[in-house]
């Protein structure tokens, strides 16, 4: 089963595909420069810790968002619809 | 004749695009900023098979777009200084992302080496780039190298001469974005070779492309020719309206979409991937460094370490500077006659610069402990861990570097501070980063911490420093918090930041960075600094007394010294001016040599008929009294004598405490007494704060001439805290009030020239400004909450 939830949501260290960025502006052009394009594989790295910002590995390199941004992130992931 | 040609080195930032420009240059290097910004431009020059090579060190961006600084003046340099070659530095580690930037500068079409670094780091995670068809698909050059070793360095300046030689052309490259965005784009760039208002500074293409995306600049650019512009804005409207329909997405977000669709299709070919490592090494650091309870723990100490290892290095080397300008001073003041230009030259300028330049071994290695910082990832880190806090202040991660080497864990100095605020990279949160660090309690505030506290509040020293501390983040935070909802209001940038590899960093560029930065501060200390000094030297010494007053003052010494000739005490020792020259002479030397016994005095001193006098006299003002073996007769004219000494010194102060009033400084500080009653500071506190925009210990040498006392140190400062303790006009509330104030007012003005030079004069303006009024306000709340809490306080 797979199930798209937002970045935020996801836990450490679960992987999974974006399949939509729904910011725009400076927001949504730093995070497709930086290569978060939808059909990348990404991971959760980590998170600071206050659980804010939160790490992500994607391509080749660690990527760092705040948890509000990553809220525009929709990701792929395995599992059961809850 | 050697020939010229120019490149420019372009990357995304931790590329190791410094490392191979240091590679490359060495230390032929000239640093200045790109004109009218802030973004620093560094060039250097190489000689290779005949050809003198300028190099342009582009600054570090992951984009082209024209929404950050540091991506406008690249690209402005790009297409108005057209160089003979761009070299983009690709990190093959890391190499999709890398790439983006790379495809870009295809799109615009410069004559593209890429330099593929860092291929050892790659290798050792499992991924080989065939660099030959790289090359292949991307239609350029491409060198493999290392350039923290120095390998393919020589390569690349091979690749680089031969295709200067061959004197490539702009081409850019046709890559496809999809069939509405590609037709469009068509459309547009019709339209633009049609019309023959725009200049060819920008391949049309291009230009057509950034349209689509909706670049401001290329926009408005394109409004240049009226007619052409309105049919390609209608396009452009067009299109994106058209995307928005069918795709729910913007036009840009389509067309960088297609850019790493294109990097993706290059990479699967050129590049072969060993098993992937779950967790490589630098991943497994960041599990400890940056974990839930050990994270803060090790960035605390690391912090703490490194600030005190910053102070404990430079502690020596501040003091042979020291050293080195008292000695200059003595010279000085030894070669010249006393007046006016000795005063300049020993107080003005000697003072003025030598204070500036005794920061140099601590800046130099604060940089040095910043560079380790930067250079080996940990800083990035330290964002990250702290940016939830700093955040609800309108403040970035980053800034927390600054806020503690200006003093956070007190003693720092705002100078490296302000400099520091260089690592963040959005506008807003670094003015507000760099207007808040001046409340930290910086290293020469704490004298006059010292000073107070050990009058007023003598049990509770280390208690007081500790909240002193703690009041100085308060503010500083909270005025940040201010700032960032009033002037600087704006909206938070998104925090999208790398959290790059950690490294080792290499020695040569930690020196590189630390000097460079070091060179600049020492500039500016010769200029304007030396300035600013010399005008408030004037201030302090200008007008000096009238005739008439010091008339009246030599009147007084010349009566004082009437009266002792006339004394039956001394009658057998001093009979002239002559003699009580000679015994004022003699009886200094002997004091300076901590009165030795007779034998070892020198023989003038000990043959003189004098002599019993001065032995005398000296255990007298030493406390002592006359032993058996000593006659009475000299206690008495010694006792006479001291009693005289006592009175001179005391006219001494008298003259420099009315001469200092009455200079412009002096009335500057009477005026504003108007203006600082309510805080209960009067004239001689004021005197003391002019004098401290110079340096914050000249506060207490200022209160100890205010208060004449003469030359009060500002180490030993005991014999001022004694007078103010005992002063009716001062208390505790006064004194609490007074360090309050002293935390907060002016920045001194080698921390306002560096946050010029950071900014702009009207930020340096703004921050005495803004730094005044808050001092003021917070001083005011106090000082009258203090009153009307305690009534008798």
């Amino acid at each position: 089963m797979k199930r798209v939830i937002r970045m935020r949501e996801m836990s450490d260290d679960q992987k999974g595909v974006i399949k939509k960025i729904s910011a725009a502006g400076d927001m949504g052009r730093r995070v497709r420069e930086m290569g978060l394009v939808p059909g990348t594989l990404i991971q959760i790295q980590g998170r600071a810790p206050l659980k804010d910002p939160v790490a992500v590995k994607i391509r080749d390199f660690i990527l760092t968002l705040r948890n509000n941004e990553a809220d525009h992130i929709l990701v792929e992931v395995d599992g059961p619809d809850l | 004749m050697e020939k010229k040609f120019i490149i420019a080195l372009s990357g995304n930032p931790n590329s190791g695009k410094t490392t191979v420009f240091n590679a490359l240059t060495g230390a032929r290097q000239h640093i200045a900023n790109y004109p009218g910004v802030t973004v620093e431009k560094k060039t250097g020059r190489v000689a290779h098979r005949g050809f003198d090579i300028e190099v342009v060190d582009l600054p570090g961006t992951y984009s082209l777009t024209a929404y950050s600084l540091e991506e406008i003046v690249a690209r402005e340099f790009l297409v108005n200084e057209r160089p003979d070659l761009v070299v983009d530095i690709v990190d093959a580690s890391n190499l999709d992302r890398n790439l983006y930037l790379a495809v870009q500068l295809r799109e615009l079409g410069v004559p593209l080496v890429i330099a593929l670094n860092m291929v050892d780091v790659a290798k050792a995670r499992g991924i080989i780039v065939d660099h030959e068809k790289l090359s292949s698909m991307l239609g350029v050059p491409v060198v493999p190298m290392v350039a923290r070793s120095g390998k393919g360095i020589r390569d690349l300046l091979d690749v680089v001469v031969e295709e200067a030689k061959r004197g490539a052309q702009w081409q850019p490259a046709p890559i496809s974005y999809g069939r509405d965005i590609d037709r469009s784009l068509d459309e547009i760039e019709e339209l633009i070779k049609e019309s023959n208002v725009y200049d060819t500074k920008y391949p049309p293409r291009w230009r057509a492309l950034k349209c689509l995306e909706g670049d401001p600049q290329i926009r408005e650019l394109l409004e240049r020719d009226p007619e052409q512009g309105a049919k390609i804005k209608h396009i452009c409207e067009n299109t994106a309206k058209h995307i928005m329909d069918t795709q729910e997405e913007e036009p840009e977000g389509i067309i960088a979409d297609h850019r790493y669709g294109y990097i993706t299709g290059v990479t699967k070919k050129a590049v072969k991937r060993k098993i992937e490592l779950r967790l490589n090494l630098s991943d497994k650091i960041d599990k400890v460094l940056t974990s839930r309870i050990l994270g803060p723990f090790i960035m605390v100490v690391i912090l703490y370490g490194i600030y005190s290892f910053t102070f404990w290095v430079s502690e020596v080397p501040v003091a042979w500077l020291e050293l080195f300008f008292g000695y200059l001073k003595m010279v000085v003041s030894s070669l010249l006659p006393q007046g006016v230009l000795q005063s300049l030259i020993v107080s003005g300028v000697i003072d003025g610069v030598g204070g500036v330049l005794g920061f140099v071994p601590l800046i130099m290695f604060m940089f040095f402990a910043i560079a380790i910082l930067e250079d080996s990832g940990y800083m990035a880190r330290i964002a990250y861990m702290m940016d939830r806090i700093l955040r609800w202040f309108g403040l970035h991660g980053n800034s927390v570097m600054a806020l503690i080497v200006s003093g956070g864990i007190t003693g720092g100095c705002a100078v490296p501070g302000v400099m520091a605020t260089r690592t963040l990279r959005d506008p807003k949160e670094r003015i507000a980063t760099l207007l808040v660090v001046p409340f930290m309690n910086c290293g020469a505030k704490l004298p006059v911490y010292a000073m107070l506290i050990a009058a007023f509040f003598p049990r509770d020293r280390a208690r007081m420093m500790f909240f002193l501390t703690l009041l100085s983040w308060g503010f500083a935070l909270f005025a940040a918090k201010f700032i960032r909802s009033t002037i600087l209001r704006g909206q938070k940038t998104p925090f999208v930041m790398e959290l790059p590899p950690y490294r080792a960093p290499t020695l040569q560029g930690l020196l590189i960075h630390s000097w460079e930065r070091t060179w600049q501060y020492i500039k500016k200390a010769g200029t304007i600094i030396l300035g600013f000094s010399i005008i408030l030297w004037a201030m302090m010494t200008f007008p000096g007394l009238t005739k008439d007053a010091v008339r009246s003052f030599e009147h007084r010494r010349a009566d004082l010294k009437n009266a002792l000739l006339a004394s039956p005490k001394m009658k057998n020792w001093v009979r002239d001016e002559k003699d009580l020259d000679l015994l004022d002479r003699l009886y200094d030397e002997y004091r300076e040599g901590q009165g030795e016994k007779e034998a070892l005095s020198p023989p003038n001193i000990a043959g003189s008929r004098l002599f019993p006098l001065i032995r005398a006299a000296f255990v007298l003002e030493k406390g002592g009294n006359s032993t058996d073996d000593m006659e009475e007769g000299p206690f008495k004219a010694a006792s006479r004598y001291l009693d005289f000494r006592r009175q001179m010194v005391y006219i001494d102060r008298e003259q420099h405490q009315t001469a200092l009033k009455h200079t412009i400084a002096g009335r500057v500080g009477r005026s504003l007494e108007r203006i600082t009653r309510p805080l209960g500071f009067d004239y001689r506190t004021n005197i003391a704060l002019v004098g401290g925009f110079a340096a914050k210990e000249v506060i207490i040498s200022t209160l100890g001439t205010a208060y004449s006392l003469g030359e009060v140190n500002p180490e030993e400062s005991g014999s001022l805290s004694e007078r103010l303790k005992h002063d009716p006009d001062w208390d505790p509330l006064k004194g609490f009030t007074f360090i309050i104030f002293t935390m907060l007012y002016v920045p001194c003005f080698a921390t306002v020239i560096s946050i010029r030079k950071e900014s702009s004069w009207g930020w340096a303006g703004f921050s005495i400004t803004f730094n005044l009024i808050v001092a003021y306000l917070v001083a005011l709340v106090f000082s009258q909450a203090g009153r009307w809490l305690v009534p008798g306080f």
